[in-house]
This record gives C-alpha cells, structure tokens and sequence, in this order.
C-alpha cells in the first residue's frame, strides 16, 4: 500500500546536521578563523564584499566559512544579512582622487604625475606551483618606501585640458538605488553601474570579453587602474558638518576608448567607469568595458545588436543571486505541472495515432 | 528568532509591499513592479510568495502553506517553519482553518471564503514572457491591450497539434483588461480562479506583485469551435475516491503499476475522515 511521503521536517534537519558536518571536515584538521580567512583569503572576501554590496570583511570571512568556499552562497548569506540592516542616511561621494593607493598604474602613459605603482599584484609572476607554501608559509617582510602624502590625480584630467577626451559633468541629481526601487527599463547609467559593480564577476568579465572579440568592439586602454584606500564622509544633522565614519578599499578602472565620433559627437576618445570594493581587479576592468559598451546611444553610436550593449539583457542577468536561485529551483518539486504536461502529451499522442491510422488504412 | 521584525520584514518595506498590493487590488491582473528584497531563501523558492505573506499577515492570523497541493513538501516545510519563527503566528494543515494560504503551483479544491486570502509564488509573471523576451516590449503590449501574439500561439497550437497545448500557467484574461499567468497551477485550476477570497501573486525576483480581487471575472483564453477545458487525468482518487480533485500519478514498483491520489493533501484526508473510501485505500484498512 502506497503511504504518501511523510517527514519532509525530520528529513531537511538532518540534512542540516549532516551538511555542518561536512562544512567542519575532519575534526583531527584545526579549524580555520574568520581572522584567517579575513587575511588569507583575502581576494575571496573582496569578492564576497564587492557582489555582496555590504563592505565588512569579518561578515564577508564568516559567510565564506559558513558557505563552505562556495562563494556564490556566501554572497547570498552577505545580501540576505543586507537587507535586514536599516538606512540611517547616504555617505557624501567618496573621493577617489584623494585615494591613499597601493597600486596605481596607467597604460596610456609612460609615467604621469604620481607615477606608476605596481603594488602587490599577481601580474609578473610566473604561474608555477610554489610547493614550498605546501610546508610553510612565512615570508620575509617586503621592502618598504616612504608613502607619498599628496594626492594622486587621475589620468584621465590630464586629457581634458586638450578637450580631446570626453567630458563628464559633475552632478548633483541623486542618483537611484536599485536595491530600493524596482528595476525598470529604459534604465540610466547610475543604475546601470550599480548593477554592475554587484554583478557576478564571471557574468561581466564575459561580458566585457565579448566587446573585445568584436561584439560591439571598442578597443579600450587602461587609462588608469588605482587600488587603495579612501575615506567614507557622513553628514551628521546633529553636528552641521560631515565626519570621517571610516575608511573602505576600492579599486576604480577607468578605460579610454577609441571613438571615430558620430552623428552627435565629434571625434575624441570615450571611457568606461568601474569602481568594486576591495582589490578586484579584474571585476573594474570588466565593469568599464561593459559600461562603455552600454553608453552607445548617448554616444549616438550604432546598435549592432551585441550582447553587452543590450542593457535590458546584461542587467537583467548580471545578478548571480538571482540567477543561482532561479536555476536551481528546478530542484523543486514540480510533479503537478508534470503531470499535467503527461496527460497532454498522451492525449498529442492519441490524436496523433488517430489521425494516422484510417490514412494507413486507404494506403 | 527576536533579532528580526515582526514576520521579519521591517515595517518601512511591509508598508511598500502593501502598497504595491493595494495597487496590484485596484487593477486587477495589472503586474506592479515592486522593490523586491533579498530574503533569506533563495529567488525562485518563493521569494515574492513570501514577502507578500510577510506583508499581509497580523499576528492574529493562521498560515498554511502548500506546494504541488501538498503542506508536506520540502519547501512548504521550509517556508512554514520560517514564519513560525519569523512571526510566530498559528500554522495549519486545514484549509478551512486557514486565513492566509501561501501555495505553489496548486489552488485548493476547497472552496475559499471572502475572509481568506490566498498568496500565489509566481516564477514568471509575465505570460508574453516566452513569445517576446524583452519587459519593454511586453508591458508596451499591455498597456496597448495588444495580445495578438498570445492568440497567434493558441491558433498554432491548433494548427500544429489539434489542441491548445498549454497543461499549466494556462493564460487568463482577468476583469476583461489584462491577461494574466495565473502562476504554474495546472489548467484544471483555472475555474477556480473566481473565488470569494482575495487571491494575491508574488514574483521576487522579477520584482512584479499581482492581483484578483474576489468576485473578478477571470477567463481562460480560448476559441468558441477550441472552448477551453479543464483536463485532470481520469481517474478516480485511489484513496479517497474523489471523482473532482486534481490527481498526481505515484509509481508504485518496478513494473510500473500507477495509482492516483489527491494533489490536495488536505481534501484527500478530510474526505478519508469523513468516510470515503477509494479503490486501494481498504487494502490498507484490511
């Protein structure tokens, strides 16, 4: 006798006591620490700060040690903790040309005021296995210099005085916030980079590959990539003047483009934008890439019909947490559209074979 | 859980939800775009579900959640248990007892009463969605009232298959205004749609809320020689007998022997309490 299935409680708790288990490993291996993982891991809490849209490194360790690694998951324990916090009010734009950089490098100039940082980077190294990390990993302290204490300007001013890089008006619209308001479509670039900047790193880096292979190419330089530190400024009713409320890591790309001028715009080079939280590389390069492409009809470029100057598409598949938890919800039990999908289909097949049989029958 | 509000939700974001509801009320069908949050279950597994519930229910009020009919799925479970300890309110299995019903893919085969609201998990709540990919150009056709292509894709239908081959979010036309996906509920459902109770949908992650207040005329899309039909498979239920309800087929072993029980698990075991009695249900009872 069938016995409908029962205990869907007891089974998703023990699934839930076997899953910690598993996410401890064997106990005879310490445990790892937020701290470590904080230090350690530290482009892994970046990217979990960055897609996540909450800057807090020891919430971004625990969600990667809770998760597992899967860091996907972890942004979507960082985004789900979000969304409960209250707004107490918006921080002033921060100011990345007074940023304190670690990195700053430009590939359109040999060297330029505040010249050319490597800072730690992965860029020169040769990619082979360092079996000696395997045994231990201490490493003598790096060389040190004096910092410098003065602004760093940005690239792209010194373009400007020549008129021949586009402009870009400062501002005092708000911009929107889409995680207050809906999206919706025609979007404008506030949203769009929003979206980006949160935006799942593989999604936009695809993105951006696919303008360099032709779909809407635009050859893009790297006008300036500058990893460090800037201040975040609050103003504070209470006072009558805004204070320092802390400090966050950013890296900010911005691309020159080349641009042959359209029907509206004259001939000068264009930019993208990218700025991520933490040390992300590669996530702002991509960022820029694909905002340059989206800007085509301000420009009064041509719609070529790529993918990544589509901003209904690319916004609306950018975000991993969306993605993952519609694809993954076919998990879900769906045994009444199936069964509904069987009875059509046998009743198709029925009057399929109906409709075949007097025709073989004349034959 | 005392960290977090009332249903969890705070009340500046229930407030927005309930508005959207409210206009989601005052035009019905009509698909408000709602600033969907991200909760702590995944998009796709009920988010838009869940925050309308969280936005309607009081604490005064008696939850029940079913997916693919039943209370005892995983996710209901899942979800049930989250308002437990969100806002500990009552939870049922009844229908009857029940004031909010938070579903999934099913309506119930019980009939609902004006004082009950019945909440809706939507994956996609556009019903142009897969004959024109793009929200710009569907919300255009909507505000034009330019459903020529959903036609154009019943007729096809016919032409190439004798039969309208839609077996579940079978398109309605709601108030005679919009048309609507009434969610993934099997067409056999699609009657039930008229109802005394007020019926609210909740897509998360495509950020859309949506409504039929009750008593609002809802009609399946059709063609007077193709009449709309809602098909169930045709048996009777092997446990309880019902000749009316919405049937899952359960493979019962190796050979392939089928037996077919109530979708609704709740009017399954109140018709056995009552007396009835299906073709293998005595078995059981010998």
């Amino acid at each position: 006798m069938y016995v409908a299935v029962k205990g869907g409680e007891t089974a998703i708790e023990n699934a839930h006591a076997w899953l910690a288990e598993e996410r401890r490993g064997a106990t005879d291996i310490d445990e790892l620490s937020i701290a470590q993982i904080r230090e350690q891991l530290g482009l892994a809490v970046n990217r979990v700060m960055a897609e996540g849209s909450l800057y807090d490194p020891d919430l971004a360790a625990l969600a990667i040690k809770q998760s597992r690694g899967d860091l996907i998951e972890a942004i979507f324990l960082i985004r789900a903790y979000r969304t409960t916090l209250p707004r107490f009010g918006y921080s002033k734009p921060v100011k990345t040309d007074e940023m304190a950089c670690d990195r700053r490098i430009s590939a359109t100039f040999k060297d330029a005021p505040g010249g050319q940082v490597l800072g730690p980077t992965f860029d020169y190294t040769h990619r082979l296995l360092d079996f000696k990390l395997a045994a231990e990993g201490e490493v003598p302290a790096a060389p040190t210099a004096q910092p410098r204490t003065e602004a760093t300007p940005h690239i792209t001013e010194f373009l400007k005085g020549e008129d021949i890089i586009q402009d870009e008006p400062a501002s005092d619209t708000t911009p929107g916030d889409l995680t207050r308001e809906p999206m919706e479509f025609p979007s404008n670039r506030p949203l769009r980079l929003q979206s980006l900047t949160r935006g799942d790193e593989g999604f936009v880096l695809g993105m951006a590959y696919s303008t360099q292979r032709g779909y809407a190419r635009n050859h893009a330089f790297v006008g300036e990539l500058r990893i460090g530190k800037v201040a975040v400024e609050m103003d504070i009713p209470e006072l009558g003047f805004a204070i320092d409320i802390g400090e966050i890591e950013l890296t900010e790309c911005e691309t020159v483009n080349q641009f042959k001028g359209s029907k509206t715009e004259p001939p000068q080079f264009t930019r993208g934008y990218g700025l991520v939280f933490g040390q992300s590389e590669r996530k702002s390069i991509a960022m820029a890439l694909v905002d340059r492409a989206l800007r085509w009809e301000e420009l009064g470029e041509d719609n070529l019909g790529a993918p990544a100057q589509d901003e209904e598409f690319v916004l609306s598949h950018a975000d991993n947490i969306q993605a993952t938890g519609f694809l993954e919800h076919i998990k879900l039990p769906h045994y009444v559209d199936f069964q509904s999908e069987l009875e059509l289909v046998r009743k198709l097949r029925r009057e399929a074979e109906e409709r075949m049989q007097p025709k073989e029958a004349a034959e | 859980m005392n960290e977090y509000n009332f249903a969890y939700l705070d009340e500046q974001t229930k407030r927005m939800i309930r508005r959207a509801i409210l206009k989601a009320l005052a035009v019905p069908g009509y698909q408000v775009p709602f600033a969907s949050r991200e909760m702590p279950m995944p998009y796709g597994w009920g988010t838009g579900g869940v925050q309308v519930s969280a936005a309607t229910l009081t604490p005064e009020d008696t939850f029940k959640v079913i997916d693919q009919g039943a209370d005892d799925t995983t996710n209901a479970v899942s979800i049930r248990k989250f308002f437990e300890n969100t806002a500990g309110v009552k939870t049922t299995e009844e229908t009857e007892k029940a004031t909010v019903i938070q579903t999934r893919h099913r309506t119930p085969e019980a009939k609902l009463r004006k004082d009950q609201i019945i909440v809706y998990q939507v994956p996609i709540p556009e019903p142009l969605r897969f004959l024109e990919p793009r929200e710009t150009e569907t919300r255009k056709m909507h505000s034009l009232e330019e459903y020529g292509l959903m036609h154009v894709k019943l007729y096809e239908d016919i032409s190439q298959h004798g039969a309208i081959s839609t077996a579940y979010a079978y398109p309605v036309k709601v108030s005679d205004r919009y048309v609507m996906d009434p969610s993934p509920i099997p067409k056999f459902d699609n009657p039930k749609l008229e109802m005394d109770a007020i019926q609210l949908f909740g897509a998360g992650r495509e950020q859309r809320i949506y409504a039929v207040p009750p008593h609002t005329k809802v009609v399946s899309l059709d063609f007077e020689d193709y009449p709309f039909e809602a098909t169930k498979a045709d048996h009777p239920c092997d446990l309880c007998g019902a000749e009316d309800s919405y049937l899952d087929e359960v493979i019962m072993d190796d050979a392939g022997n089928r037996m077919f029980v109530c979708s609704d698990t709740d009017y399954c075991r109140s018709r056995r309490e009552a007396g009835h009695v299906g073709r293998l249900a005595e078995e059981n009872a010998a």
